[in-house]
């Protein structure tokens, strides 16, 4: 029996096929026109050509986050591959599963300045969790298998394969062998919470007058919603999600009391200023939710379970750090509630809740509807009535991405997609792209200004060539929102280049790529037209809505202050 | 707080990139490192001479420990253990006074002198950051310094405990 021979471009595709990755999000180039080549002679891994890299990356990144699945990008080498670090870092930050391929020159040219040649392994470093130089042919299935388990496993994240042309030329060939069960001497992520830790951690739940359930992206990630539902449940405690966290715990749930952080809910960063313990589940106390680490809840005791070690102690102390995964470390928290009889402490919770639902009486989420002009808060709340609730909505950076958080109760998790690490303008529309790429039946909505959409404007092309009917819904204010706020009430009113002057007219650039564009400049066609957009199930629509540019992002939490120390509305202190 | 942190990590090429990409990228500092691969060939030990709190540090070693490539980390100013460097010194020896001064140093140094020119000595001394320094300021009293080379520190945990696989 003769072996069967695979050049590297084959052994490329193939190791894909055997992962069972059905997209690869790329542009080609010179460096990896053999595996071009190779993809055009298979049918098992389609391949989606993107008009710029930075939205192949974001694409992957959204059908990531949608699917859980790892992301796949193809890049050339040098520009290609540099395209790709802003999505790439996008992913790191927000622990998603991503693998880029990207080209390289060939191996003696390396290190010459060649053509088209960059150090896309040192360039991407502090924003991989892992990156392979392949080197030789018969490398190219097990290091693929690698990256798609480092991706997946432990804290998820990007990372980068860099492929030289010469082990990918059509002459050059091998055997392929590839071992699916990665077996790493130096990479064995921890799965189960400490036993001890889990018991101190339920005896200081048990002892607890007023806790707070803090959760996070990490909670999304590891697919805990349900055991986190149950948790909160038993113990009837409040919960409040960070921006990632979102969907963690349904928005409509009755414990629920918001998100929480720069611009969460008065309730939410009142219970964690008053709270005596607080579990923090799969979130990191990023600055955006603490303010000032000094005054951050200063009487609480906190729990923090987390799959990195580094998030524990990083930013706020931890008295209890419980290492592993959440699901996991969920479960035996919850195992170990129930070998201890717990009850809940009724009185000490009436108290709790007396409390806090004083904080949410204030409605500090609302807003004024008075002006006669289209107020932002009130398009997300509409387009909640018209998707019932169950659509994907991708967002991008600004103010838009607040009033989403804000104004769209997110019934599941994976259903909120954003970028909340990184803060990536240009994100919301290729992730939405890729996640209507994943869930073809399902609406999915990229939610916008006309800052962001114009960072990757040029996908409306994409969308035509494959035929994604997305959903952009434009919060036009004519300016960078969200800049222009900071000005407001940082810099005196003196609105620095935050002014968008020479907008497109979106309508027609929009019919231009073969979609539907639909302007909309009033309050009284607002909901009509947005029903209408929304009822053209194959069209992509973009819907430029021209909205209140005075309008501000409320509550917001005072610079330098503590975390319930906030802004309800101008001028306004809590 | 002067630590000193040996890492155990696969000898790969990047490896050390990584490492020292780290430092770099969260403002750690890097007193001194020094690389070389094990008695088992696949992997490397660095010895990392850092500073700073007890925060930092256990950052520190957490972060170096997440990156993919790293087996082990220990902190080895937590426990009993030996630290060397070697120092190799060129000085000026011009005339028998200083040339004499310069070999009684280092015989109380038990530095040794390892290559003469027409007008310089140059000497190897091993020993702890205390006893180099020592040597270096003694040695700049009597003559004039040309060059100095540091190896960077080294250590081993005391006893039987090994950094092992």
């Amino acid at each position: 029996m003769t072996t069967e021979l695979y050049n590297g471009s084959e052994m490329v595709v193939k190791a894909l096929s055997e992962l069972n990755i059905k997209y690869l999000f790329g542009y080609p180039g010179g460096s990896v026109l053999d595996i071009y080549d190779a993809i055009f002679k298979q049918d098992d891994v389609e391949h989606v050509l993107v008009r710029h890299e930075q939205a192949a990356t974001h694409m992957a990144d959204g059908y990531a986050r949608a699917t859980g699945e790892v992301g796949y990008v193809l890049a050339t080498s040098g520009p290609g591959a540099t395209n790709c670090i802003t999505g790439i870092a996008t992913a790191y930050m927000d622990s998603i599963p991503m693998v880029v391929l990207s080209g390289q020159v060939p191996t003696n040219l390396i290190g010459d300045d060649a053509f088209q040649e960059t150090d896309i392994v040192g360039c991407s470093r502090p924003i991989v969790k892992h990156s392979f130089n392949c080197r030789k042919l018969e490398e190219i299935p097990n290091i693929i298998a690698k990256a798609d388990y480092i991706a997946k496993t432990g804290r998820p994240g990007p990372v980068v394969v860099e492929l030289p042309k010469d082990i990918l030329i059509p002459d050059n060939k091998a055997p392929f062998t590839m071992e699916k069960d990665v077996q790493m001497r130096s990479y064995n992520p921890s799965a189960k919470g400490h036993p001890k830790q889990i018991k101190k951690a339920i005896k200081t739940i048990a002892e607890a007058k007023k806790l707070v359930v803090y959760s996070g992206g990490g909670i999304v990630l590891a697919n805990a919603s349900e055991l986190l539902t149950e948790l909160v449940e038993k113990l009837n405690a409040p919960i409040t999600n960070t921006l990632m966290g979102l969907g963690g715990i349904s928005g409509t749930h009755e414990n629920f009391i918001g998100m929480l952080g720069m611009h969460g809910s008065l309730e939410a960063n009142k219970a964690m200023a008053n709270a005596d313990v607080i579990l923090a589940l799969g979130a990191r106390f990023d600055d955006r939710v603490t303010n000032k680490v000094e005054k951050f809840c200063p009487n609480a005791t906190i729990i923090h379970v987390d799959i990195d070690p580094t998030s524990i102690s990083k930013n706020i102390n931890a008295h209890v750090p419980v290492v592993g995964l959440v699901d996991i470390v969920l479960q035996q928290m919850l195992d170990e509630l129930d070998a201890t009889n717990f009850k809940p402490n009724e009185e000490a919770l009436k108290v709790w809740w007396d409390e806090i639902n004083e904080w949410r009486a204030v409605k500090s989420v609302s807003y004024d509807k008075g002006n006669g002009k289209i107020k932002p808060q009130h398009v997300v709340e509409s387009m909640y009535k018209i998707t019932n609730g169950e659509a994907y909505v991708c967002s991008d950076v600004g103010q838009h991405q607040m009033f989403a958080a804000q104004y769209y109760p997110f019934a599941k998790p994976r259903q909120w997609i954003n970028s909340g690490g990184l803060g990536t303008m240009g994100f919301g529309f290729p992730a939405a792209m890729g996640v209507k790429m994943a869930f073809p039946e399902s609406e999915v909505i990229c939610i916008t200004g006309d800052g962001s959409i114009q960072m990757n404007i040029q996908e409306l092309s994409t969308c035509m060539q494959y035929n994604i009917p997305v959903k952009i819904i434009s919060l036009n204010n004519r300016s960078l929102g969200m800049v222009r706020q900071w000005q407001d009430m940082i810099y005196n009113g003196r609105h620095s280049s935050s002014y968008m002057e020479s907008l497109p007219d979106f309508v027609k650039l929009t019919e231009s790529y073969g979609h539907v564009g639909i302007q909309i400049n009033t309050m009284e066609e607002l909901d009509e037209k947005l029903a209408e957009a929304f009822a053209m199930k194959d069209k992509l629509v973009f819907v430029d809505i021209m909205v209140d540019e005075k309008e501000h992002v409320y509550p917001m939490q005072i610079r330098h202050g503590a975390v319930d120390e906030m802004w309800i509305k101008k001028g306004v202190k809590a | 707080m002067r630590r000193i942190l040996a890492i155990l990590l696969e000898n790969e090429p990047g490896s050390l990139s990584r490492i020292v990409g780290l430092f770099s990228q969260r403002a750690y500092n890097i007193e001194s490192l020094s690389v070389a691969p094990t008695d088992e060939p696949t992997l490397s030990r660095i010895t990392i001479v850092t500073i700073g709190d007890d925060k930092i540090l256990e950052q520190i070693v957490k972060q170096v420990n997440k990156l993919i490539d790293v087996i082990k980390v220990t902190d080895l100013t937590e426990r009993e253990h030996v630290e060397r460097e070697l120092v190799l010194v060129k000085v000026l020896a011009m005339n028998d006074k200083s040339r004499t001064e310069v070999k009684r140093i280092c015989d109380i140094f038990r530095g040794s002198i390892i290559d003469i020119g027409k007008q310089v000595y140059t000497i190897q001394i091993t020993g702890d950051a205390d006893k180099t320094n020592a040597f270096i300021k003694t040695l700049a009293n009597e003559t004039e310094i040309i060059e100095t080379v540091r190896s960077g520190c080294v250590g081993i945990v005391r006893g039987d405990k090994a950094l092992k696989m």
